[in-house]
Order: C-alpha cells, then sequence, then structure tokens
C-alpha cells in the first residue's frame, strides 16, 4: 500500500505541474500579444538610430503611445519594408510646414485629447495660425517656430514638470535659441538682445535668479501659440494682469487717452518692456530722469502735477528713510522695537500706495495718501526717539546712583579710619 | 533715632534673650594679618548670592515658564516692565560673579589650608554649595528659552548621558524626556526656584553655622606669632563696615555691568532649526568642555568623553575630601606639595578656560 | 575741628545711605507696578467687541510682531488670516464685493480659508482662531 500509493501521488503532483506551467506560458503568451511590442523602437533602438532628442520620460511614451501613433507604420512587424510601409500608413519624418496639422491630428480633436486630459485645450494649431510664426509658416517661411521648435519632438515633457523646455525657467531660454541668433533674425529685422535686455529686469532676476515662476516669462505677455507682439491698445491690460491697481488707475486718467491718440505705448513708454526696472522716484517730476519732460514743458499743466508728485513722493520717502535710520538705531541698542516696527510697515504701505497712485496723474490723490505716510513715518520716528532718549536716561540715572554709592562709600572709609585711629 | 532702636532691642531682649547674639556680635573676632583680605570673599559671595534670591523673586513675579512663553516674558520683562531690564540684567551678571567668587572662595581656603581640622565639615558644605552653584547656573540659564540656551543645554544633558549605568537615566530625568522640549524647561524651571533653593539654603545654613560656631581660621605665620603681636578686629563693627564697603562697590559694579554690557534676548529657541555655530557653555563650565573636547576620541579601550567625564567626576569628589588628604610635610620644598597641586589646578582651569575661548 | 569732621562725615554717610537705598528701591518698586500692557500677549489678542464690527468688513490687528486680517463675512463669521502675503510680503486687503482677499501688489488673490487661488502667492495664508467671550472678539494662534 505504501510504496504504491507514494508513487502515484508523486506522478499526480509532476503531471499537474506540468500542465500548470503549460497554461501559465500561454498565458503570459497572450499578455504578452495584448502588451503592444514596439518594434520601431526596438529596432531603432538596436541600431542605434533613435531621434537625437529621443527621452524614456516624453510624455507620449508615458501615455503608451507608440512610434506609430504620430509616424504611421506597423508596429508588430520587425520587417522594415512592412513596418514603414505607407499602404500601412507610414508617414515618416513629417516636413517642417506640416507639423503644426501633423501635431493637431490629436491635439486638435477633443475627442482623441478626452481620453487622456478632459480639460486640456484643443485651440493650439488655431491660435498657432494666427501668430506671426504661424502665418509665416502658412506663407512658405520654413524658419520660423512650429510645435517642436518649442516642445522638442520627443522629449516632450507638460509644462509643470521642471525638466521641460516650455516650463515657466526654462521659457527665456526656449525662445531665445531663435531670437537670439542674430544670423536668423537678421531677415526680420528683429533685435536680438530681448534675453539681455530680459535678465537685467525686474521681471528676469525674479525669474531668472530667484526662481520665481510667478514672474511673467515670455510667455506671459506675449501669448503661448498665438504669439504676437502686444498690439497698443494691449499694452496696459498685459501689465496689467498682475499690476492692476495701476492699469485702472491709468485707464480711467485723460492720458490714457492721450497715449492712444499718439499712439504711445501705454505702460511701455515710461518703463520700457523687457528690460523694465524697478521704477525709481525721479522718473516722474522735473528732473534729469523724469520721463514727464518727454512731453511736458515748464508752463503746461502736466508739468506742474509731475512737479508736486514728485514732491510729495520725496517727502514721504524722506520721512520714512528717518524714521527707519531711528528704528534701526532703536534695535541696535537693544530697546524695544515692535510698535515701531509695526508702524513703519504702515508708512511703508502708504509710500507703495502713494507710488501706485502716481498713475492717476492727480496730484492731489498721491498728496492725500503721502500726507497719511508722513504722518505715520513721523509717530514711529517720535516713538523710536522716545526709546533712545530712555537709553541714555539710564546711563544717567546710573551715572547718579553711582555718585550717591560713592559719597557713601567714601564715608564710610574715612569713617573705618577714623574708628581704627581711636582704637589704636 | 538711636533711642528707638535700644528701645526696640530691649523690647526684643525681654522676650527672647538676645544674650548669645549680643555675645557673638561683641566678642567676635577676625585676625588681621597681610592675608586676611581674603576673609572678604566669602562674605562678598555671599551678598552675591542674596542679589540673586532677591532679583529672582522679583523675575518670578512677571516670568512664564513654558516653550510658548518663556522667551516672550523675558522679552516682555526687559522692553515693556519697568527696571525689568535693569532687574533681569544684573540677574544674569550677578549669576556669573557669584560663581567668580565662589571659585576664588574655595580656593584662596584652600591655600590657607582653613578647610583642616576642625573645619572639614565647612569645607565640605562649602563645596556641596559650589556645585549647587553651577546646578543653579545651568539650570536658569535655559530659563529664557533662547538658540543658545536651548543648545547648550542638549550638550550639557548629552555629557550627562555619557556616564555608564546611571548616565541615560540621569539624562531622561534631568530632560524630561528623551530631547531638550518644553518638559525640560518646567523641570529646570522647578529645580532652579524650588528644589535647589531649599536644599542650598540648608548647606548654607550649615555652612554658616559652623563658621559662626568655629570663629575665622587663623594660618600658620598668624597662630605661630606670640599672643602680643597678634592683631584682632572686632566683628562687629569693624569688620561689618569693611564688608558693607566692599559689597557696595561690588554692588555699584554689578550694576555697571548691567547696564553696559547687557545681556541679549536672542533668538527663540527651535528645536528643529540646527545649532549655530560655534556654540559654548557658559565660561564657568568652559574648561571642562575645553578638555573633553582636547581628549581623543578614544584612549586604549574607553571612549575619550568618557575617560573624561569620570576624570572629573573622581577629581571632583577627592577634591571635596581634601581635609581628609594627609601629605607629609616635606622640610625642603619651598612650595608644599599639596599647594603646588592646588596652583596647577588652578593654572588648568585658566588656561583651559581661556583656550575655550581662543581656539 | 575734630566734631565738625565726625558729623560731616555722618551727614556724607546719611546722605550716601538714604540716597543709596533710595537708588536701589526706587527702581525696585518701579518694577513691582504692572505696566500698561499686563501681560505679554503672545497667544491670544483682543480685537474689540463683535456688536461694534459690521458686516462684511475688515480689520487688521497686531498680533505679537506680525500683521492679521480680521474678517466679518456676511453671513457674520468670523476669519482671521496672517495680512502678510505669501509672494513678497505686501500687506492684503478684504474686498467687499467678491468676498476674496487681495493683495494689490500683484493681484494675488486668496479665498476666505487663506488658500492662494490665484496669482503669484506660492502658499496660503496662515490661519488663526476666533473666539467671541462676551462680546469681545479674541484671536488665538492655531494648535
Amino acid at each position: 500500500m505504501g510504496k504504491r500509493f507514494y508513487y502515484f501521488l508523486l506522478s499526480t503532483l509532476t503531471v499537474s505541474f506540468l500542465f500548470g506551467f503549460a497554461y501559465a506560458e500561454k498565458e503570459n503568451k497572450k499578455a504578452d500579444q495584448n502588451q503592444k511590442v514596439d518594434q520601431c523602437f526596438v529596432c531603432h533602438k538596436e541600431i542605434e538610430n533613435l531621434p537625437k532628442d529621443f527621452s524614456e520620460n516624453d510624455i507620449h511614451r508615458h501615455a503608451n503611445l507608440l512610434c506609430s501613433s504620430c509616424h504611421g507604420g506597423d508596429p508588430n512587424s520587425d520587417d522594415q519594408d512592412v513596418a514603414m510601409s505607407p499602404s500601412k500608413g507610414f508617414v515618416g519624418v513629417p516636413k517642417r510646414k506640416d507639423i503644426p496639422k501633423f501635431c493637431g491630428k490629436c491635439h486638435s480633436n477633443i475627442n482623441i485629447m478626452r481620453v487622456y486630459q478632459p480639460r486640456i485645450a484643443t485651440d493650439q494649431v488655431e491660435q498657432y495660425y494666427t501668430s506671426v510664426h504661424g502665418k509665416k509658416l502658412l506663407a512658405g517661411d520654413e524658419n520660423v517656430a512650429e510645435c517642436s521648435s518649442c516642445h522638442t519632438a520627443h522629449s516632450i515633457l507638460p509644462a509643470k514638470d521642471p525638466r521641460s523646455s516650455v516650463y515657466a525657467l526654462n521659457v527665456p531660454n526656449t525662445c531665445n535659441k531663435c531670437h537670439g541668433n542674430s544670423s536668423l533674425m537678421k531677415n526680420y529685422n528683429i533685435p536680438v538682445n530681448q534675453l539681455e535686455e530680459y535678465s537685467k529686469s525686474v521681471h528676469g532676476i525674479a525669474l531668472l535668479k530667484n526662481k520665481d515662476i510667478s514672474a511673467p516669462a515670455c510667455n506671459d505677455c506675449h501669448g503661448n501659440h498665438g504669439a504676437t507682439p502686444p498690439g497698443l491698445k494691449s499694452i496696459s491690460h498685459v501689465c496689467g494682469t498682475c499690476h492692476v491697481s495701476n492699469m485702472e488707475f491709468f485707464n480711467a486718467t485723460r492720458m490714457a487717452r492721450a497715449f492712444e491718440e499718439q499712439d504711445f505705448h501705454g505702460c511701455e513708454q515710461c518703463h520700457g518692456n523687457h528690460a523694465v526696472q524697478k521704477p525709481n522716484d525721479d522718473m516722474i517730476g522735473v528732473g534729469k530722469e523724469s520721463k514727464c519732460i518727454d512731453c511736458h514743458s515748464e508752463g503746461d499743466k502736466g508739468y506742474n502735477v509731475s512737479k508736486n508728485i514728485h514732491s510729495s513722493l520725496t517727502q514721504l520717502k524722506n520721512e520714512y528713510d528717518a524714521a527707519n535710520a531711528k528704528y534701526l538705531e532703536v534695535k541696535q541698542i537693544g530697546m524695544n522695537d515692535v510698535e515701531i516696527g509695526f508702524q513703519l510697515q504702515d508708512a511703508k504701505q502708504a509710500l507703495i500706495q502713494s507710488r501706485t497712485l502716481i498713475h492717476t496723474f492727480d496730484s492731489a490723490k498721491v498728496g492725500a495718501k503721502a500726507k497719511e505716510g508722513i504722518d505715520i513715518s513721523n509717530k514711529a520716528s517720535l516713538l523710536a526717539q522716545k526709546e533712545i532718549d530712555d537709553y541714555s536716561t539710564r546711563r544717567n540715572g546710573f551715572a547718579i546712583a553711582t555718585l550717591t554709592f560713592l559719597v557713601f562709600v567714601i564715608a564710610l572709609y574715612f569713617k573705618i579710619k577714623d574708628k581704627e585711629k581711636k582704637a589704636s | 533715632m538711636k533711642k528707638i532702636g535700644s528701645k526696640l532691642i530691649d523690647w526684643i531682649d525681654e522676650r527672647y534673650d538676645l544674650t548669645p547674639v549680643r555675645n557673638l556680635l561683641l566678642h567676635k573676632k577676625v585676625p588681621e594679618h597681610r592675608h586676611s583680605v581674603w576673609y572678604y570673599m566669602g562674605g562678598v559671595t555671599l551678598f552675591l548670592f542674596l542679589v540673586q534670591l532677591f532679583t529672582g523673586i522679583l523675575l518670578l513675579l512677571y516670568y512664564r515658564p513654558g516653550e510658548d512663553s518663556a522667551y516672550e516674558s523675558v522679552r516682555f520683562i526687559v522692553t515693556e516692565v519697568k527696571f525689568g531690564w535693569l532687574i533681569r540684567n544684573v540677574h544674569s551678571w550677578s549669576a556669573n560673579l557669584l560663581v567668580l567668587f565662589a571659585f576664588i572662595h574655595m580656593f584662596s581656603v584652600f591655600f590657607s589650608k582653613a578647610y583642616e581640622k576642625p573645619r572639614e565639615l565647612t569645607w565640605i558644605t562649602g563645596f556641596i554649595i559650589l556645585v549647587f552653584t553651577l546646578a543653579f547656573g545651568f539650570s536658569g540659564y535655559l530659563l529664557p528659552w533662547n538658540e543658545l540656551a536651548f543648545f547648550a543645554t542638549k550638550v550639557g544633558t548629552d555629557i550627562v548621558g555619557v556616564v555608564p549605568v546611571i548616565g541615560e537615566p540621569l539624562k531622561t530625568f534631568l530632560r524630561g524626556g528623551e530631547e531638550v522640549t518644553g518638559a525640560t524647561l518646567s523641570r529646570f524651571f522647578g529645580i532652579h526656584v524650588a528644589i535647589l533653593p531649599a536644599i542650598f539654603t540648608i548647606f548654607l545654613t550649615l555652612h554658616l553655622l559652623f563658621i559662626q560656631r568655629q570663629g575665622m581660621h587663623e594660618p600658620e605665620h598668624f597662630k605661630n606669632l606670640p599672643e602680643e603681636k597678634k592683631t584682632y578686629i572686632s566683628f562687629f563693627p569693624d569688620f561689618a563696615l569693611k564688608d558693607l564697603l566692599l559689597w557696595v562697590v561690588v554692588f555699584n559694579i554689578l550694576i555697571f555691568l548691567a547696564l553696559y554690557s547687557p545681556w541679549e534676548l536672542g533668538n527663540k529657541a527651535d528645536a528643529f532649526a540646527s545649532a549655530p555655530s560655534g556654540i559654548r557653555p557658559e565660561w564657568y563650565f568652559m574648561f571642562m568642555f575645553q578638555s573633553l573636547k582636547l581628549l581623543p576620541a578614544h584612549i586604549l579601550f574607553l571612549e575619550g568623553e568618557l575617560l573624561g567625564v569620570l576624570f572629573f567626576g573622581v577629581a571632583g569628589f577627592i577634591w571635596m575630601l581634601v581635609p581628609y588628604i594627609k601629605v607629609k610635610h616635606r622640610p625642603n620644598w619651598k612650595i608644599q606639595p599639596l599647594t603646588l597641586i592646588g596652583i596647577i589646578i588652578v593654572a588648568f582651569i585658566v588656561i583651559m578656560t581661556v583656550l575655550g575661548y581662543i581656539i | 575741628m575734630k566734631l565738625d569732621r565726625r558729623k560731616f562725615l555722618n551727614m556724607l554717610l546719611g546722605f550716601g545711605g538714604i540716597g543709596g537705598i533710595l537708588s536701589v528701591f526706587y527702581p525696585v518698586f518701579s518694577f513691582l507696578i504692572p505696566p500698561k500692557t499686563t501681560e505679554p500677549k503672545v497667544n491670544s489678542v483682543k480685537a474689540g467687541m463683535s456688536a461694534e464690527f459690521p458686516t462684511n468688513s475688515s480689520k487688521i490687528i497686531k498680533f505679537g510682531r506680525k500683521p492679521v486680517i480680521l474678517i466679518k463675512t456676511e453671513d457674520n463669521e468670523y476669519k482671521a488670516l496672517s495680512a502678510s502675503c505669501t509672494h513678497l510680503d505686501c500687506i492684503v486687503q478684504y474686498k467687499n464685493d467678491t468676498k476674496q482677499i487681495l493683495c494689490a501688489c500683484h493681484n494675488g488673490i486668496y479665498d476666505l480659508s487663506g488658500r492662494n487661488i490665484s496669482g503669484p502667492p506660492p502658499r496660503p495664508l496662515e490661519e488663526y482662531e476666533v473666539k467671541i467671550i462676551k462680546d469681545e472678539i479674541v484671536i488665538t494662534k492655531v494648535g
């Protein structure tokens, strides 16, 4: 009984195992077949002929798209003639002027795109053809930017990905690839110093040096796919996306209308565009650096308004600086600086608001806000002075106390001496 | 004025018999010789301790222990409370002067051999008081809860943890947990204002009692003088007045330091911030800290730090028992061996302290 | 001569002594008298009476060293948030038309919970707790 039973068990187990193994293999093969094998990639990798900008992180690759999804052909065949046959839909490398349509095959079709991102925009190609790049491309110019110029072809990453060529920090350099190339830009009469200027500007320093991605890059003012330099009407709106108060004040003034009539460039007229710096108070007023005297001359109303605004601001700035200097002294000598700090904060707020109010070109408004700031600065100065005075009062008090102690000590000393003399 | 005074004394005398007090005041004598200036050191130390007690109680009226309030309350004292800056700075400075004078007092007693029989217990209680004073300094230092204090406490308690067997539990006990936290602050506060003052008072009272009972020690060169050549001054009022004079001068210097070299508030302690570079303990711990730093990581099979801590522990213990150490007198030696050892110890402490600051 | 000297010395002693005692006790007495702000307001700040605070409006309050914006919404609920914009530290304001918090410097917008919902601000505004105790508004730090 024992031996036979044992052999029976062993054979049953072996057979089951073999069957199981075969079954698993079959399932594996089926799964393999469902997982499309991208023969294009396999072959091109083997012969080391992948596109120069090929990246494993490319977003289309991540979405499990194959080479054939864009280029056509048969991804299952390892026979080049079959795989790259036009009859199988192979289109090869698209010509430059066809690239927008090439990408637009999917990216303009919401029915396709919603599978991957329900909210994604599908108007990129449409916008592109309204842009300078798009219009020129249609007219036959092959030297302009198309989709892959900015996005790359095979290392496309979402704009939020810091490695992407269209990530906020990388945008200036991406645009500069062409716009900084003087031989390329010569034909269009476009200067090539924009990146250089931008890097020195407030926005450029904020973005490139301080890595603040909320600062505007090229696309924030020029647009993405519909990239066009802002028209005269749009300049203040463009700047006004962030600098709302300045825009609202400016647009309500007569100056805004005058600017329009004279075809002036709105904000850019005084602040510049790419090289925009932190403004200083001397840009207003009647001094050498003033922008106002470019048009206004002595005697006219604008001249006087400019002069008044400048003097209000200068007065406030001086009072604020004086109060701040006292505040630092209080801090340094170790006296109580908290309340003074708060008041200075308020004064600073008034200073910022006064400067913003310049854009109303109304010296009364600026003057009123400046006066607020001046009053607060004075209060802060007084408080600081009190602390500084307290500091010397303490030392004087100490001097007096020391004096009394000294009197006591000297008198005591002599008293002791007297007692000793008496004792001896 | 005098009449009211004597009437008051008579009133008390009737009820409580002030004879022993009167005897002490009238009969206590202090030897006068070329080294008698050192007799004042103990009194100055006592005076500074009283200043600490007084200013400490005043600070207690406004200080709030606790992670969220300690720093702010000290800030409040120094900026909003009238003369708060003065009280706080006097307290901080007096602490340092107290330790300094305690050391001076201890070494002057050592070198004049005042610890010899019958004054052994005076020495021992004195040493215990010194240790408590250092404990006062260490616990009080944390109370403003600023960055420096926080990290100094961390390092200090870490060193305690190095001691074998009892080190880790002692460290946890001191810290009120594994790390230095608000729990440590609470603990140190309780230790600083309640526990230490209570035990300190006991030992201080004993120390003073012993001194009053036994009178001032007379050094060798004085003891060997013929009776007529020995000069004494009465404790009351002569010595007491000189004491008062010195105390007022010391007090004035204290206030000067408080005003012209005030203690900073610092930044509030943040457990998650990295330790600021170059944290050091207070100067009175510096010589031990510096010695530990200079020791190699390993000596034979023992960790250098452990050896250092044990060394100081044992050295302190032996120092406390100095009255029982009998060293034979060497007639040929200019400086006797025990005195020589004392000089070496003082030199060691001074050099290590200075090194701690210049390295 | 001797008596005059003695009297003079005693006078000096008395003058110096009393002066010295005064120099010690005057500061101590002043110390004991409670200062105007009676305690370090660390964890809570009083912000006026609730009944006097108009609906759909805001006020900037000082909390230690930090500015806090206190808002009474149109539902008569209180919100207290840090008033320091997380972009470049300008002081924010409450817009009672859009019922949002605006930073006028670069058009940053926060909702009433302090979440940064538009513009440059990278982080939300820190929240503070508001309690009404006997109609008085008390702002405390959270946690």
